[in-house]
């Protein structure tokens, strides 16, 4: 069953994502009232497709495998490169978050997050319909 | 689980926004208070946040800390009250510099930033359910 479990592989790692990518947002908003805080923020797109390849953003590349019998190597750190939001009002305290802008995205990020959830449990439902012995 | 990382950041801003509105409290509470512990009239005080990494992935999430409370440094309001006790030989009485709308609007600030936390948390909390979920029913 490697269908099941690549497709189950790639919903956790979109999940881990949304998991960081609220992190980030939750410190924005935390962070709304402090002097010179800069908000931050990553690109879903571009965090899942290094995810994916195995690369990760904050340092160099994933381990290789040359060897049949090497294990896997998860890689330090995360595949997501912060990034500084760009500024659209400016504040003489020096803070760029946008209260408007963070709740926006934090809405939308525990959304796709229960969007990733639901086809999770989907998948499970599937294969436990496809488990369930035949009526009559 | 990461998410729980979430919650300490919110605590820590939530923490950072009521020792704010305590301050705006005592500042509030000491507008016309004339004679302080030290025997000059009271001075606003003002909290500084500072952006502090917390939890196990410090560099995604940044919690708030108080890093120091000020004084603040603006003149002593001055009023003409010369049968005041405290008043000086040229009959002005020093008062606190106390801004009243500024503190008023400060509190405003403080106590919606609290509930953003709030709501935050709450998201976070809603989402740690969910995944609870998987594969139910």
């Amino acid at each position: 069953m490697a269908s099941l479990e690549q497709h189950i592989s790639v919903l956790s790692q979109a999940m881990n994502l949304r998991t960081q990518r609220h992190q980030v947002l939750a410190s924005n908003i935390a962070n709304a009232d402090t002097p010179n805080y800069k908000a931050r923020d990553f690109g879903f797109e571009v965090a899942m497709q290094n995810a994916i390849a195995g690369r990760n953003d904050a340092g160099g590349v994933g381990m290789a495998r040359t060897s049949a019998g090497h294990i896997e190597g998860s890689g330090a750190g995360s595949s997501a490169a912060l990034k500084y939001r760009s500024e659209t009002q400016s504040a003489v305290d020096g803070n760029t978050v946008d209260m408007d802008v963070e709740r926006a995205q934090i809405t939308e990020n525990a959304l796709q997050y229960q969007i990733l959830t639901q086809l999770i449990s989907e998948k499970f439902k599937g294969m436990r319909s496809a488990l369930a012995p035949t009526s009559g | 689980m990461s998410l729980f990382n979430v919650f300490q950041v919110s605590s820590s801003a939530m923490t950072a926004q009521s020792m704010r509105l305590n301050a705006v409290a005592s500042n509030l509470a000491n507008a016309d208070s004339i004679v302080s512990s030290d025997g000059k009239p009271y001075r606003a005080k003002q909290v500084v946040f500072e952006a502090t990494p917390m939890g196990s992935n410090g560099e995604l999430s940044k919690g708030v800390r108080v890093r120091q409370v000020v004084e603040d440094a603006s003149p002593a309001r001055l009023v003409y009250d010369p049968k005041n006790p405290a008043a000086d030989e040229k009959g002005y009485v020093a008062f606190p510099n106390v801004n009243v709308v500024d503190e008023m609007t400060n509190m405003i600030s403080a106590s919606r930033s609290y509930q953003t936390n709030v709501e935050v948390m709450n998201t976070a909390k809603t989402m740690m359910l969910r995944t609870l979920q998987i594969g139910q029913g």
